[in-house]
C-alpha cells in the first residue's frame, strides 16, 4: 500500500468540524483539558503519538461539528504553540492556520507565586502575556511574572 | 480622579500623582479642615502597623471625617474562617472607601474588584505601598526642589522591599538614575526592573553601599524584614549587610537626604538622626498631608 493510504486508514476524516493538528505529543491530553473536550457530546477523536515528518511524534484532535472562536482556540498556544488550526466543511478545508499565543490568559494557568491571593481564594486567575516569544505571565493581582518553565494548569 | 481605587502606583499617570503632589502641599499649610464631615472611612489592616495606619486615621481625623476598622486579623472574623471576599463585601456596606492593608500579594487589587467603594492599598504582601510612594515623592520633591532628572539610591531589601517597588516604578516616570544597592539574594525582581529598562533609564546594581553615597542625591534605606524570611539562618546572614553612620556620609553631595520607610531596626545607625542629611521622621510627617490629598481626592471633595 502507499504511504498515503496508510495515513488516512490511521485517521478517518471528518465532513465537518475541527482538526488541530501537529500538537507536541506530549501536550494532547493536555490541549483536551483546556479545551474542555469532556464536556462535549459531538464525535472526538484523538491520536497521540502519531509519526510526522516535522517533528518525530506528534498529536492530533479531530472535533466533529465543533467551530471555535480565536480566543477560546488561542488558550491551546501556551501548551501547543506549534498546532495548526483546520476548519472543515463539506470535507473541503476552508481555514488553516497557525495558533497564535493570546494577549491575555484567564482561567487556564495558575500564579506562580505561593503567597498570590489567588492561590488562597477562590478567585479566577487572570495574567496579561509580556512576552510572546519567550511566554511571560503577568498576574493580574499580585504583579508577579510566571514563566514557561514554571507555568501550572489549573 | 473620584471614586476611583489605589491600588498600584501605576494606576495613576505622572499627572494625576503630581496632583496629589500639590494638593498635599495644600493640606500641608492648612492640614486641619472640615471637609469630610460626614464620611466614613473604614481602615482593614489584616497585618500590624504603626505608621501608615495612624498617619491614615490622623488624616480623616483632622479633615473631619470617622475612622471605623481593625488593626489586627485575630480581632475581625478572619479569625472565624471569613474569606477577603466576604470581609469586603461586608465591610463595604458600612462605609464610602475602605483602605486596606493585607500579608498576601495581589488581596487588594481584588479587594477593587469585590467592593463597592473604593479601595486604597497601603500595602499586599511584598507587592505595592502606593500611598507610601506618594509621601515618599513628595518628600523627595520637597528636599530635592524636583523630581526629575535626581541619583537615587535604593539600599537594602530590593526583593521584598515593596516600598521600593512602588517607589522605583513611579521614578522611572521622572528620568531617574537608578544605584541599587543590596546583597545579591535580595536584589530588585524583573518585575519591577522591567520599568526602568522600558524607559531606557540608567541602571547599575552594587553589592557595597559606601561607592553609591559620593553619587546620590537621595539614599533610600530599607529594612531588612525578618517577616520576610521563611529560612531564619538565611536572615541572619543578611541582616546587618547595610548599615548606613554618620561617618560615612562625609562624602556626599551637600543636599543629599537620606529617606527611610520605617521602622528601622539598625540599618541606619542614630549618629545620622542630627545630621542635616536625616529625613525620615520629616518624611512619616508628611504621609498625612499626602494621605488627606488622597482620601479628599477619592472621595470627590476636592
Amino acid at each position: 500500500m502507499n504511504k498515503e493510504l496508510i495515513k488516512e486508514l490511521k485517521v478517518s476524516a471528518i465532513e465537518n468540524g475541527t482538526v488541530i493538528d501537529h500538537i507536541p505529543a506530549q501536550s494532547v491530553f493536555q490541549v483536551v483539558r483546556i479545551l474542555n473536550l469532556e464536556k462535549f457530546d459531538t464525535q472526538i477523536l484523538i491520536g497521540a503519538n502519531l509519526d510526522s515528518q516535522k517533528y518525530g511524534k506528534k498529536g492530533i484532535l479531530k472535533l466533529s461539528n465543533r467551530f471555535f472562536e480565536k480566543d477560546e482556540i488561542n488558550k491551546i498556544a501556551l501548551v501547543a504553540p506549534t498546532a495548526t488550526l483546520i476548519v472543515i466543511k463539506d470535507f473541503q478545508i476552508i481555514e488553516k492556520r497557525q495558533v497564535e499565543i493570546p494577549g491575555q490568559v484567564s482561567k487556564i494557568v495558575n500564579c506562580v507565586n505561593p503567597n498570590c491571593i489567588t492561590n488562597h481564594e477562590t478567585i479566577t486567575t487572570k495574567f496579561v502575556v509580556i512576552d510572546k516569544d519567550d511566554l511571560k505571565l503577568q498576574c493580574n493581582y499580585c504583579e508577579k511574572i510566571t514563566v514557561r518553565e514554571s507555568i501550572s494548569f489549573v | 480622579m473620584k471614586n476611583r481605587s489605589l491600588i498600584s502606583i501605576s494606576d495613576f499617570t505622572r499627572e494625576e500623582s503630581l496632583r496629589i503632589l500639590d494638593l498635599a502641599e495644600e493640606f500641608e499649610k492648612q492640614p486641619t479642615q472640615n471637609i469630610l464631615d460626614g464620611f466614613v472611612i473604614a481602615t482593614l489592616f489584616f497585618e500590624p502597623s504603626t505608621r501608615t495606619r495612624l498617619s491614615f486615621e490622623s488624616a480623616v481625623n483632622r479633615l473631619g471625617g470617622k475612622v471605623i476598622g481593625f488593626s489586627d486579623a485575630s480581632s475581625s472574623s478572619v479569625q472565624k474562617g471569613e474569606s477577603l471576599h466576604d470581609t469586603i463585601k461586608t465591610v463595604s456596606n458600612y462605609c464610602d472607601l475602605i483602605v486596606m492593608r493585607h500579608p498576601r500579594e495581589g488581596s487588594a487589587r481584588y479587594a477593587s474588584q469585590v467592593a463597592s467603594v473604593p479601595i486604597i492599598n497601603a500595602g499586599d504582601g511584598a507587592n505595592q505601598h502606593p500611598t507610601q510612594c506618594l509621601l515618599d515623592m513628595y518628600s523627595i520633591r520637597k528636599t530635592q526642589g524636583r523630581l526629575d532628572n535626581l541619583h537615587i539610591a535604593f539600599v537594602g531589601d530590593l526583593k521584598y522591599g515593596r516600598t521600593v517597588h512602588s517607589l522605583v516604578i513611579a521614578m522611572s516616570l521622572h528620568n531617574t538614575t537608578f544605584h541599587l544597592v543590596s546583597p545579591a539574594e535580595l536584589k530588585l525582581p524583573s518585575s519591577v526592573k522591567m520599568h526602568i529598562k522600558n524607559k531606557n533609564l540608567q541602571y547599575r546594581q552594587y553589592t557595597d553601599l559606601n561607592e553609591v553615597i559620593p553619587l546620590a542625591d537621595i539614599i533610600y534605606m530599607t529594612r531588612i524584614q525578618k517577616e520576610r524570611f521563611s529560612d531564619p539562618i538565611e536572615y541572619e546572614r543578611v541582616k546587618n549587610a547595610y548599615i548606613l553612620n554618620n561617618t560615612m556620609l562625609c562624602k556626599a553631595k551637600p543636599g543629599m537626604k537620606v529617606l527611610h520607610p520605617l521602622p528601622r531596626v539598625n540599618e541606619i545607625s542614630t549618629d545620622v538622626d542630627d545630621s542635616s542629611s536625616a529625613y525620615y521622621f520629616q518624611q512619616a510627617l508628611n504621609g498625612v498631608y499626602v494621605r488627606q490629598a488622597l482620601v479628599a481626592t477619592i472621595l470627590g471633595v476636592k
